[in-house]
């Protein structure tokens, strides 16, 4: 095999890492490149995975939306996919800059596994499973399953990431996202929260706040339970209130040179108050 | 190191060899092809003075492993005159707006300004600043550069 | 590879003219025209030559191995391993450096390399030369340093009782300004500390070079720089040659804000070049730069202002403590400034003022557009606006009573001779038309920006206003000339000076300058280079303007008088009915006029000259005495949407009025009050290097962010107020700093407004709104 494979179908890409279980697989470059232009990772062998189509793919059920690997935050922005998970697209057009978003990849996003990484809060609150191909076949997981530690996850040596397969429940979606500038950021606080009226579950994940990617399940109960599902009225600012306090419980930020613990709490739980009421606002939801 | 390959720049194939596995695109069009306009100001994604088109998808080639793009068609900066004296209509812009100071950053927004306005010949000024907010600019503040932009699709848009 | 170095660096030299013997109008092409950068066409075609983007066959790639530690004894090094890597040339340390062991812009006190000990994170230990880039980066990397960790001094305030952590002591000055009657005191006082965090350049092209070395011993250094001479100068000393053989030429320079001003890889690029007898070049990556120059001071000021019930000031006091980091720089002339400017644009009797600029082990702050004016005018902007409040007083209104003019008198005691257009500038500003400016609902113009934060419902709006000033030129005795040359010949103009064009307009100035002196169109710009031309001063202090091109202006005029003289005696008039127009010689009286191309043909004519201002004086043991040349002010009104739950804040109008001279480009000078609004937005609200016990923690351009798009508003200039500062030539003051002095004062004065906190310090915090 040469250093550098660029695959052209995933079974190249699968016999490649068969071959070099070791090989670093390059998606859109966007955080794999910035280690190798510091010189903090000197790769012996590459797979590049962008040019797979079937990593490339997505399609859009009823009640699922697969994403592939492949797939890139400006693709997740464009119709039909951005109407089919309205918060991956908000959540793909935080990210980076657009340059940025045409090459980097929800497998990227993935395989990365920051706690800052935009996607993942989004990926958590729609139920997502990860799938990843390997030498011993196929795996799918949750994401917390996936995602183990900061920048760590379940992959095994030789594995790709393929797709995430993720809900599409029928209320809205937000994603909101706190950063020391109007664009071009990495996240200080951010969160993705769904509204499941055919479950008649409110679900809520957090980014940046965490090790991992929490999903605030005892928020979500919480008020799943004080929203009037039959009628879609709107949520009382006390519940708001509320459930902002009650997510940020689910928080666990550190102080680092982003911002401090206690302005991420405080963030996250305005950031849920706010979601929540956008969620079950009446009307047509605002998405400039 | 990977074995030589060829980069298709500006319509012309270009042999890559005896590169390093870790060389970006960035590198290899500067240190390797001489073709010094795609600027090196953050090797990180974070400024788009590097931008390129690869088969018409802007892209930071600091971010393109350079073997990972052979195969592809590649525009820099330099790829981008025609109309008259050789400039662009966005180049003509940029100069005729005082869009220009140290000029650093210059390259990496005439490519992408090319981009925006091959995708929306009738931008508003919030589809400007949102297509263009990650090429940063110290010297201008961004006002002459968004005039420009103005300018330039204006200009484009008269064209026949 | 040289001469087209040289050539293409020194700025394209692409006049577009229409050729030496036809007639044409400069009219509209001199002075005050809105002429186009000789540079522009270059550079949107990516031709222009930067100082990364040199090659010369056979070249090595420059290292530079820093210091992980704020504070160290370094025990040993072995470079055995670097050195026994394929690829590497050469790999030097302190020992190797021949001349003088250090330099510095106005102490010598920081080593070219780290000799035994470091003094903060970045600082160079080791150099490596190789073939390849990555190669001389794992060779450095490959360099073991055996460091003694010692506690670092980061506290500015504490060091000058700490025990000194370099031979010359942890204070680079204190100065006092004890001015009027010390005794009196207001009738209204109001107190208040503030600070500001520490602000870097971030230009965008990053420290780049490439030294040749010549077999008599000497060396060629093309490099970005903002004042070729003293370069030199320090460069010499430390290689230990004489300064005839260290040859510089400016290299295209991709911004500079003051981080240029200090060496950087100068001397490092001549010792690998001498060492290895080969090309060097470096070429430094963004987290390098952020380690390899200078920043903005960080600093911690209290004052005390006094005044009468109707709002005149009476006596301000104030104690400035600036964290000059580890080396000197120029933290005395910083401290200077601040210390002078401390009470800003206004009208005070009396007035004590203390400043200490010292040593910590933090990294070195030097030089940055606005130079000292800028962390004092938050401070007494955030005063005057706290006065306004104790006296229940318009705060526009109580500027306007106490704003300086000609006639008054500095703090320093200096009369202001010159033009001070304070109070002119405060109306423009103030009392422009506020534009409409409607709550958006698109995201994109709300706080948060694409982040989807906030709604229009989230947000509170607030307007806010601040003026400030500063000197212009070099202060306090300083001679800081500058050198031109032109030299006419077939009609066509050469002008010669050293001054760095780092993105400012000079080139354009220059030409126009020469245009509007000689009739000519077609005006060439020779490279900026030491071997040719004297010194033209540091592209520094808003004074390039002012004094290269002074220096242009008295070459052309040389030039101008040695013409006219010949045609007058060949035709037997008097050379002062004679003048230089449209590329003729013309007889005021319209008797005769002759092609300035056949006049001048073959002839070359020429003149060198060196410009000087009006001389200063040092200030004295009470901080008085004449030490400025000249001073220039800008007023700025923000106005801002605030969430204040979540602390975010969108600028969506900047709207200014400055005191200009005169304007001799309109849009060179727009460019220039829009980009340095932009810093001022920057440290109002998001740039600081952050700092962890010395160690610096985001020096990235992931994480030091600068305003992007989305965050600059469009700037309203309400007006250029043009009053004519006699002894500048035509008139106009340089235009630099003062956008980015009062800016980020009347941005966080806006966020005050909006939230109703005190908001003391700079930038302004997410956490410091959503839980201050």
């Amino acid at each position: 095999m040469s250093d550098v494979v660029v695959a052209r179908s995933l079974d190249e890409a699968r016999g490649a890492l068969a071959e070099h279980p070791d090989a670093t697989v390059l998606a859109g470059g966007t955080d794999l490149m910035v280690e190798i232009n510091r010189g903090l990772r000197r790769p012996s062998h590459v797979v590049g995975v962008a040019q797979v189509p079937e990593l490339r793919d997505w399609s859009i059920a009823d009640d699922q939306v697969i994403v592939g690997g492949g797939v890139t935050y400006t693709e997740m922005m464009t119709t039909p996919l951005a109407d089919a998970a309205p918060a991956l697209a908000q959540a793909a057009r935080t990210v980076g800059s657009p340059p940025i978003r045409n090459a980097g990849t929800l497998g990227g996003n993935l395989g990365t596994a920051s706690p800052a990484g935009d996607t993942l809060p989004v990926l958590a609150a729609l139920n997502a499973q990860i799938v990843v191909v390997g030498p011993d076949g196929e795996r799918r997981m949750a994401l917390d399953e996936f995602v183990v530690g900061v920048k760590r996850t379940s992959l095994r040596p030789g594995e790709l990431i393929v797709r995430a397969e993720m809900d599409r429940p029928t209320g809205r979606q937000e994603f909101l996202k706190i950063g020391p500038r109007n664009a071009m950021v990495i996240s200080m606080a951010g969160l993705a929260l769904v509204a499941d009226h055919d479950a008649r579950a409110v679900r809520c994940a957090l980014g940046a706040v965490a090790a991992g990617i929490p999903r605030a399940r005892d928020a979500e109960a919480w008020v799943s339970e004080r929203i009037d599902w039959d009628n879609g009225a709107g949520v009382d600012d006390s519940v708001a209130d509320e459930f902002g306090q009650r997510v940020a419980a689910a928080s666990s930020p550190i102080d680092d040179h982003r911002s401090t613990a206690a302005y991420r709490r405080h963030a996250i739980a305005v950031l849920a108050t706010r979601a929540l009421k956008r969620a079950f606002a009446q009307g047509d939801p605002s998405d400039a | 190191m990977p074995d030589p390959y060829s980069l298709r720049v500006n319509g012309v194939d270009c042999e890559v060899a005896d590169s390093d596995i870790a060389e970006s695109l960035l590198f290899v069009l500067r240190e390797r092809l001489g073709l010094t306009g795609t600027k090196n100001a953050c090797t990180e994604g974070e400024c788009s003075s590097c931008a390129v088109l690869i088969d018409g998808v802007l892209t930071c080639s600091c971010l393109v492993l350079s073997a990972t793009a052979a195969g592809q068609e590649i525009t820099t900066v330099e790829g981008l005159g025609d109309g008259r004296d050789g400039l662009s209509a966005v180049q003509e812009a940029f100069v005729a707006e005082g869009a220009v100071q140290c000029g650093f950053c210059t390259p990496g927004l005439i490519v992408a300004v090319h981009d925006l306005l091959e995708a929306n010949a009738d931008p508003s000024d919030g589809d400007v600043r949102e297509a263009l907010s990650g090429n940063l600019c110290r010297c201008t503040g961004y006002g002459r550069i968004l005039a420009a932009v103005n300018t330039a699709a204006e200009a484009k848009r008269s064209q026949p | 590879m040289t001469s087209e170095a040289a050539n293409t660096a020194a700025g394209g030299s692409t006049a577009t003219g229409t050729g030496a013997d036809t007639i044409v109008d400069v009219g509209t092409r001199g002075v005050g025209a809105d002429v186009g950068r000789p540079d522009g066409v270059p550079k949107v075609q990516g031709r222009f030559a930067f100082s990364s983007d040199l090659w010369a066959d056979d070249f090595l790639w420059g290292h530079t191995l820093r210091s992980p530690h704020a504070s160290a004894l370094i025990r040993g090094v072995d470079i055995g391993p670097a050195v026994a890597m394929a690829g590497v040339y050469a790999v030097l340390l302190a020992d190797d450096v021949p001349g003088c062991p250090t330099y510095g812009l106005e102490h010598g006190d920081q080593p070219a390399l780290a000799d035994g000990q470091v003094r903060y994170v970045g600082e160079p230990v080791a150099l490596v030369a190789a073939d390849h880039p990555d190669i001389a980066r794992r060779a450095a990397e490959a360099i073991v340093v055996d460091y003694e960790v010692t506690e670092p001094l980061t506290d500015a305030e504490a060091a000058p009782t700490a025990a000194p952590i370099h031979p010359d002591g942890n204070v680079f000055r204190e100065i006092t300004i004890r001015h009027g009657d010390l005794d009196v005191t207001g009738e209204v006082t109001v107190e208040g500390v503030y600070e500001v965090g520490m602000q870097d350049q971030a230009f965008m092209g990053p420290e780049s070079g490439m030294a040749l070395p010549d077999e008599d011993g000497s060396v060629e250094l093309f490099v970005s720089t903002q004042w070729l001479h003293v370069d030199r100068e320090q460069i010499a000393a430390c290689l230990g040659i004489d300064e005839e053989k260290v040859r510089l030429t400016l290299a295209g320079v991709g911004g500079a804000f003051g981080a240029r001003e200090d060496l950087s890889l100068q001397v490092h690029l001549c010792l690998l070049a001498l060492h290895t007898g080969k090309p060097v070049k470096m070429v430094y990556s963004r987290d390098e730069s952020f380690l390899g120059h200078v920043h903005r001071h960080p600093a911690k000021m209290w004052y005390r202002h006094h005044a009468d019930r109707t709002g005149r000031l009476v006596k301000v006091e104030a104690r400035i403590v600036l964290d000059g980091g580890a080396y000197a720089s120029t933290s005395s002339a910083v401290i200077a400034n601040a210390s002078c400017f401390a009470a800003g644009p206004y009208k005070v009797p009396a007035a004590h003022i203390t400043g200490l600029a010292a040593r910590t082990n933090n990294p070195p702050c030097g030089a940055m557009r606005g130079f000292g004016a800028v962390q004092t005018c938050f401070g007494h902007e955030s005063q005057m606006d706290k006065l306004a409040a104790a006296l229940n007083m318009d705060p526009v209104e109580l500027r306007l009573l106490n704003a300086i003019g000609p006639g008054d008198r500095l703090v320093t005691g200096q009369l202001i001779t010159g033009t001070f257009p304070t109070a002119e500038v405060i109306r423009q500003c103030a009392y422009a038309p506020e534009a409409e400016i409607p709550l958006s609902d698109d995201r994109r113009d709300l706080p948060g920006g694409s982040g989807r934060t906030t709604d229009a419902a989230d947000t509170v709006r607030g307007t806010g206003f601040a003026v400030g000033f500063k000197n212009l030129m070099f202060s306090e005795g300083y001679d800081d000339y500058s050198s031109a040359a032109c030299r006419v010949s077939d009609g066509v103009a050469t002008i010669t000076c050293a001054c760095a064009e780092v993105g400012q307009g000079f080139v354009t100035l220059a030409q126009q300058i020469a245009r509007t002196e000689l009739g000519v169109d077609e005006v060439i710009l020779a490279p900026a280079q030491t071997a040719t031309i004297g010194s033209a001063g540091s592209s520094s202090a808003s004074r390039q303007t002012w004094m290269s091109g002074g220096a242009v202006q008295a070459a052309c005029r040389e030039v101008r008088a040695q013409i006219l003289a010949d045609v007058a005696a060949e035709w037997g008039v008097s050379p002062d009915g004679l003048v230089l127009r449209d590329g003729l010689v013309v007889s005021l009286d319209g008797q005769q006029e002759a092609l300035l191309a056949q006049v001048t043909a073959g002839a070359g004519y020429e003149a060198d000259v060196e410009y000087h201002h009006a001389p200063t004086e040092a200030l004295d043991e009470n901080g008085q005495g004449n030490a400025h040349v000249s001073f220039a002010c800008a007023a700025h009104r923000a106005t801002v949407d605030v969430d204040p739950d979540l602390g975010l804040v969108r600028v969506r109008d900047i709207t200014t009025a400055q005191d200009v001279g005169r304007i001799l480009n309109p849009t060179q000078a727009v460019g220039q009050i829009e980009g340095g609004i932009a810093q001022g937005l920057g440290l109002a609200l998001m740039e600081e290097i952050v700092l962890d016990d010395g160690l610096v923690r985001n020096a990235s351009f992931t994480d030091y962010v600068i305003p992007t798009t989305l965050d600059m508003p469009d700037v309203t200039i309400a007006a250029f107020v043009e009053e004519p500062e006699p002894g500048a030539p035509y008139g106009a003051k340089g235009i630099g700093e003062p956008p980015t002095i009062s800016s980020s004062a009347a941005i966080a004065a806006a966020v005050r407004a909006a939230t109703g906190q005190d908001l003391p310090r700079i930038p302004i915090r997410p956490a410091d709104i959503a839980l201050g």
